[in-house]
C-alpha cells in the first residue's frame, strides 16, 4: 500500500475540499479537517506498526515529474522518518482539533492549516531533494499568513515580519547549499538514496563540502532556531494562532535537523567533521542562554517558545557527537519534543481563551479550576525538565551519553547541569505559579477543556509516555539508519 | 527572393496587421473601431498559432541552417521562442489596452497600431543575426516606445516619463551605434557569424573590447541593469499602464535575446573574459532594486524597482555562460511573463477610478474582488520566488546554474549570496502588497470592482500559467531546454 502517499494527499485534498464548502459552514469546515487529519492519523499508525526494520524504504511512490532533470516525486519510509511521520500525524490531528478558537475566516485557515499539515508530512515523507525543500516551504508560507492574519498580541505585525525574514533566509541558505550537493556529486538525479550511493564511491570533493556544510548547517540551523539565530522563534510562536504553534514548533521545525541528519552528514561527512565542533558549541548557546532567558519570562507563551529553544540543544549536540546513540538519541528528542512542543502549545492556546491573557503571574490554583488541563499542564512541564517516563527522558539521558563518548566532555558537563538545573528552575517556576496556590483573579470564570481538546491532548500525552517507557519501538529503526550514516561519515569506526 | 520572405513571414504578418489597424481607423465608425482591438488581437493569435506550423518551424534546421538574407537573419530554436513569447506579451497588451482604451485620448487606433510595431521590431530581434539588423530592431522598438509612453499627452506624468525615455533612450542608442562602428572597425565585419571567427584575435584589442562594452551598455539600458537603471521608476510609473506592462516585458525580453545570443554565442571567449564585470553588474542590479523598492509607496514604481531586481535575476544566467544558464533565462522569463502581466492589469483595475497607485488602495481588495486579491497575491507570491509558484522554478533553476560554477570560483558564490539577500529583501516588500491586500483596515473604499469578461479572461490564464509552470516544469523546461540548445550547438 501507497501510505504515505494517502497520508501526505488527504490534508492536500482536504484542503481542495474546504475551498468549495461555503464560509458559513462551519462545522462541515471543522469535520472535514478533523476527519482528514484524523484519517491520515490512522493511515500513519497503521504504516508505523506493519513497518518492517530491513534496512529497505518501505511504502514507496515515485513518480517522474521532470524528465531533463530527473526529478522524481518521490515518497518512502526508513527508520528514521517513520517514527517522525506518525509523531507529525498525531501533532496534525491534535493541532485541527485545537484549532476551534480560531473566530473570524474560519474557511482560509482550515485551507491553509490543511496545506499546511500537507506539506510537512509531505516534507519528511519526501527521498527526493527538490520535493523534501518543495513541501517545506510549502508548509512555511501558510505559516506566516497565519501568524498575520490570525495571530495575536501587539507584536503580530513585527513577528510575522521576522519569522518570514528569518526562515526565508534560512531555507534560502539551505537551497543554495542543497544545490552545491547536487551540483556536486555530478549525480544527475535529485534522489536522496541515489545521492549517497554516489558520494559513497565518489565523495565530493574535500573543499568544496568545506563550503557545503556550513551553508547547510547554518540554512537548517535557522530553521530550527539554532543559537544565536533563535531569536523569531519565542516571539513568532507568543503571537501564532494555537494550531500554527503547535504544528510549527512540534513538527515543521524539525525539518532542520532532519535535513541536517539526513543529508548534511551523509553528502558532507569531511565539512561535517570539522563543522560538528562549532555546532556543538551553539547547542551549548541554546542550552544555556536560551534556558536562562525562559527563567526571566512572565508570559507561559514566552516561556514554552524559549524553552523549545533550549530543547532544541540537546538535538543539536546528539547531532554534533557524530555517533550512533547520539544520532539516535537526536532523532527520539526530535520525535519527543514535537509531541511535547504540540502538548504545551495546546494547553497555553487552551489558557489564553479563557481570558485572553498569559501572563503567568496573574494566574494560580488552576489545578483545581480545571483538573484535565491542569494535569496535562502538570505533567507536559514535567516531561519538559527530562522526568524519567517520558520520552525527553530517554532521548536526552541517550545524548549525554553520546556526547560525553564523543569527546565533548566539558560542553556536555555544561550542558546536563543547565538541563537540570536551569530547566528545573523554569518549569517548577510555572507549576507554581500557574497551577498551585491562590486562584488568579481573572480565572474565576475559566472552564476545562472540552472532550475534543481533551481526546487531542491525551493523544499527545499517551504517545510520550508509550515512546518514554518503550522507546525500543523508535529507537530499534532509527538505529539501523542512523547506523549507515555514521559509518559514511566516519568509515573508520565500525559502530 | 521569396524563399527568404518565408522566414519573416510572421514579422510581415504583424507589421501589415499594423498598417490595416492604421487604414481601418479611417473607414470605420466610432463603435466598431472599438472591437478593433479584439480583431488585433485575435489576428495575433492566428499569428501565434501558426508560429507553429511545420512548413514555418522547418525552415529553421533546413537547407540553408536557418539564415536568410545573406546570413544577417536566423531563424533558430531561441528566436522562435522569443517569438512566440513577444506575440503572448502583445496579445495580452493589446487585451488590456482595450480595457484602457477610454483614457487613450490620442487615439486608439494609433495606440494599437504602435504596438504592433514595437512587437514586429523585438520579433526582428530575436532573430538578428549582425549589428545592423540589431540596431534598426532596438530603433524599431525605443522609437515606437517614445510614442507609447508619452501617449496620453494631456498627462503630465505621462509627457514627463515620455521626455525622460526619449532623452536616455538616446544615450543609449548613442552608446549602441558607436559601440557597433567601434566593432565593425576592428572586426571588418558587422554580421555575428564573421565576428564570431574573429573575435579570438581582438580579446586584447582595446578599441574592439571598448565597443563591445558600449554595445553592452546600450543593451544593458534595454534591460534596465546597474547602472543603466535610472529611467526605469519614473517612467514605469509615468506611462499608460499598458504600455509600462510592455515595456516590463517585452522591451526586457528583447534586451535579453539580444544578450544572450551576443554573448552566449557570438562572442563566448570575450564573455568568459568579463566574467568578472558580468557578475558585479548581476549584483549590483540585484541590490539596487531590492533595496530601492523597500520603501515605494507607488505600485507602479515598486514593480519598477522589482523588474530592476529581476533583471539581475536574470544577468546570472548570463554569468552562468552555458547552455543550462539560457534555459533558465527562458524559463524565468516566461514565468515574468505572466506575472507581470497580471500584477499590471490588477493594479490598473483597482486605481482606474482613483488618483495615484499608492499601495494603499490595495485595501480591503479581498472584499472589492476574491479574485483580484488572490491572482495579485499569486503574483506577489510567484515574484518572491516561494514554491509552488513559477518565480520559484525560475529562480531554482538560475541559482542551479550559478552554483554549478560556484566551486572553484568565489566570485560566483558572492554572487549566489547576494542573490538570497535580494530574494530575502524582495520577501519584505511583496509581503507587504499581500499584506495590505488581506490585512490593512483602513479601506476607504468597499464597492465591488467590476472586471470585463475579456481581462478576467486573461487574467485567468495568467493565474493557470503561474501555477502550471510552478507545478508541472517537466513539458516548459524542455521546451527552455530544446531553445537553449539549438543556441548552444552554434558555438
Amino acid at each position: 500500500m501507497d501510505w504515505l502517499l494517502i497520508i501526505v494527499m488527504l490534508p492536500l485534498l482536504a484542503a481542495v475540499a474546504v475551498g468549495f464548502v461555503p464560509g458559513s459552514q462551519r462545522q462541515a469546515i471543522r469535520g472535514i479537517t478533523i476527519g482528514a487529519s484524523g484519517l491520515s492519523l490512522l493511515c500513519a499508525l497503521i504504516a508505523f506498526l506493519s513497518f518492517e526494520i530491513d534496512g529497505e524504504l518501505k511504502f514507496e511512490t515515485k513518480v517522474l515529474w521532470v524528465e531533463s532533470l530527473d526529478l522524481h516525486f518521490h515518497l518512502a519510509a526508513d527508520g528514521i522518518n517513520i517514527g517522525i511521520i506518525l509523531m507529525g500525524a498525531i501533532v496534525a490531528f491534535a493541532a485541527a482539533c485545537c484549532a476551534d478558537d480560531i473566530t473570524h475566516r474560519v474557511k482560509e485557515f482550515h485551507i491553509l492549516l490543511n496545506v499546511m499539515i500537507g506539506g510537512i508530512l509531505g516534507a519528511f515523507a519526501s527521498m527526493d531533494l527538490f520535493f523534501f525543500y518543495f513541501f517545506h516551504e510549502l508548509a512555511l508560507v501558510p505559516t506566516f499568513i497565519m501568524i498575520g492574519v490570525w495571530g495575536r498580541g501587539a507584536n503580530r505585525n513585527y513577528a510575522t515580519y521576522k519569522i518570514t525574514l528569518y526562515l526565508s533566509f534560512g531555507a534560502l541558505l539551505a537551497l543554495i547549499g542543497l544545490i552545491g550537493v547536487y551540483v556536486q556529486t555530478g549525480a544527475e538525479s535529485f534522489s536522496i538514496p541515489d545521492l549517497i550511493a554516489k558520494v559513497q564511491s565518489s565523495p565530493i570533493d574535500e573543499s568544496a563540502q568545506q563550503w557545503i556544510f556550513p551553508l547547510l548547517m547554518f540554512g537548517f540551523g535557522i530553521l530550527v532556531s539554532l543559537w544565536p539565530f533563535h531569536t523569531w522563534a519565542p516571539l513568532g510562536y507568543g503571537a501564532a494562532p494555537t494550531a500554527t504553534a503547535m504544528l510549527h514548533a512540534g513538527v515543521l521545525k524539525k525539518f532542520g535537523l532532519y535535513g541536517l541528519i539526513r543529508v548534511a552528514i551523509p553528502m558532507a561527512p569531511v565539512g561535517a567533521q570539522s563543522w560538528l565542533g562549532v555546532l556543538a558549541w551553539l547547542a551549548l548557546g541554546n542550552l544555556l542562554y536560551c534556558g536562562l532567558v525562559a527563567v526571566r519570562q512572565k508570559n507561559l507563551n514566552l516561556l514554552i517558545g524559549n524553552s523549545s529553544v533550549a530543547h532544541m540543544g540537546f538535538i543539536f549536540l546528539g547531532i554534533a557527537s557524530l555517533n550512533v546513540i547520539g544520532l539516535t538519541g537526536a532523532v527520539l528528542v526530535m520525535i519527543a519534543h514535537g509531541l511535547l512542543a504540540a502538548l504545551a502549545f495546546g494547553l497555553s492556546g487552551h489558557l489564553y481563551r479563557q481570558t485572553g491573557s498569559l501572563d503567568m503571574s496573574r494566574m494560580g490554583g488552576l489545578l483545581r479550576q480545571m483538573p484535565l488541563a491542569g494535569s496535562a499542564l502538570l505533567m507536559a512541564l514535567f516531561a519538559g525538565c527530562g522526568l524519567p517516563g517520558f520520552a525527553n527522558f530517554a532521548g536526552e539521558i541517550t545524548i549525554f551519553f553520546a556526547a560525553w563518548s564523543a569527546g565533548l566532555k566539558t560542553i556536555t558537563v555544561i550542558a546536563t547541569w543547565s538541563a537540570l538545573v536551569i530547566g528545573g528552575l523554569y518549569m517548577m517556576r510555572a507549576i507554581r505559579s500557574i497551577l498551585h496556590g491562590p486562584r488568579g483573579d481573572d480565572w474565576a470564570r475559566a472552564s476545562d477543556v472540552s472532550p475534543l481538546i481533551a481526546t487531542a491532548l491525551g493523544l499527545l500525552l499517551a504517545a510520550l509516555l508509550v515512546f518514554g517507557f518503550a522507546p525500543g519501538l523508535l529507537t530499534k529503526g532509527i538505529e539501523g539508519e542512523v547506523t549507515k550514516i555514521v559509518r559514511l561519515a566516519k568509515p573508520e569506526t565500525e559502530r | 527572393m521569396g524563399d527568404q520572405l518565408q522566414f519573416i513571414q510572421l514579422e510581415v504578418m504583424v507589421v501589415a496587421l499594423g498598417l490595416l489597424v492604421l487604414l481601418a481607423d479611417l473607414f470605420l465608425s466610432e463603435s466598431a473601431r472599438r472591437s478593433l482591438g479584439w480583431v488585433a488581437a485575435g489576428a495575433l493569435g492566428l499569428v501565434f498559432l501558426l508560429s507553429f506550423r511545420e512548413s514555418f518551424v522547418g525552415l529553421a534546421d533546413g537547407e540553408a541552417d536557418g539564415e536568410a538574407f545573406g546570413g544577417i537573419y536566423r531563424l533558430d530554436g531561441l528566436a522562435l521562442f522569443f517569438k512566440r513569447f513577444f506575440l503572448l506579451t502583445a496579445i495580452f497588451v493589446l487585451i488590456f489596452a482595450m480595457d484602457f482604451a477610454s483614457r487613450l485620448k490620442g487615439g486608439v487606433s494609433e495606440y494599437l497600431a504602435f504596438v504592433l510595431f514595437a512587437l514586429s521590431g523585438m520579433m526582428f530581434a530575436s532573430s538578428a543575426n549582425d549589428f545592423s539588423l540589431l540596431f534598426v530592431a532596438i530603433e524599431l522598438i525605443t522609437v515606437t516606445f517614445y510614442i507609447l509612453v508619452s501617449f496620453q499627452r494631456h498627462r503630465m506624468h505621462s509627457l514627463e516619463a515620455g521626455v525622460k525615455y526619449l532623452i536616455l533612450g538616446a544615450v543609449s542608442s548613442a552608446f549602441l551605434v558607436y559601440g557597433i562602428a567601434l566593432v565593425f572597425g576592428e572586426a571588418g565585419s558587422l554580421k555575428f557569424d564573421a565576428i564570431r571567427d574573429a573575435h579570438a584575435e581582438l580579446l586584447e584589442n582595446k578599441v574592439f573590447l571598448f565597443g563591445m562594452l558600449f554595445v553592452f551598455a546600450g543593451l544593458a539600458f534595454k534591460i534596465s541593469a546597474f547602472p543603466f537603471q535610472v529611467w526605469a521608476p519614473d517612467v514605469y510609473q509615468g506611462a499608460p499602464t499598458p504600455t509600462t506592462t510592455f515595456l516590463a516585458v517585452g522591451s526586457k525580453a528583447a534586451g535579453f535575446v539580444l544578450l544572450i545570443r551576443l554573448f552566449g554565442s557570438v562572442v563566448p571567449e570575450l564573455t568568459v573574459q568579463w566574467t568578472g564585470m558580468l557578475m558585479v553588474v548581476a549584483a549590483l542590479t540585484i541590490l539596487y532594486g531590492n533595496l530601492c523598492a523597500l520603501p515605494q509607496r507607488n505600485l507602479k514604481r515598486l514593480l519598477a524597482y522589482s523588474g530592476i531586481a529581476n533583471a539581475g535575476y536574470l544577468l546570472m544566467g548570463i554569468v552562468a555562460q552555458s547552455g543550462e544558464g539560457t534555459a533558465a533565462i527562458l524559463y524565468y522569463l516566461a514565468g515574468y511573463l505572466f506575472t507581470i502581466v497580471a500584477a499590471f492589469m490588477i493594479i490598473y483595475l483597482v486605481t482606474r477610478d482613483g488618483e495615484g497607485e499608492d499601495i494603499s488602495c490595495l485595501a480591503g481588495l479581498n472584499k472589492r474582488s476574491p479574485f483580484l486579491a488572490f491572482a495579485l497575491a499569486l503574483c506577489a507570491v510567484s515574484l518572491a520566488g516561494i514554491p509552488p509558484l513559477a518565480g520559484f522554478f525560475g529562480k531554482f533553476l538560475l541559482v542551479k546554474s550559478v552554483a554549478a560554477k560556484a566551486f572553484g570560483d568565489a566570485g560566483y558564490f558572492a554572487l549566489l549570496a547576494v542573490a538570497v539577500f535580494g530574494v530575502v529583501v524582495s520577501i519584505y516588500y511583496y509581503f507587504g502588497i499581500i499584506r495590505t491586500i488581506y490585512w490593512s483596515k483602513d479601506t476607504s473604499d468597499d464597492s465591488p470592482l467590476a472586471i470585463a469578461w475579456p481581462t478576467r479572461i486573461a487574467l485567468g490564464l495568467c493565474v493557470a500559467a503561474i501555477l502550471y509552470l510552478g507545478l508541472l516544469p517537466n513539458k516548459p523546461i524542455n521546451w527552455a531546454n530544446a531553445a537553449a540548445k539549438i543556441e548552444a550547438a552554434t558555438e
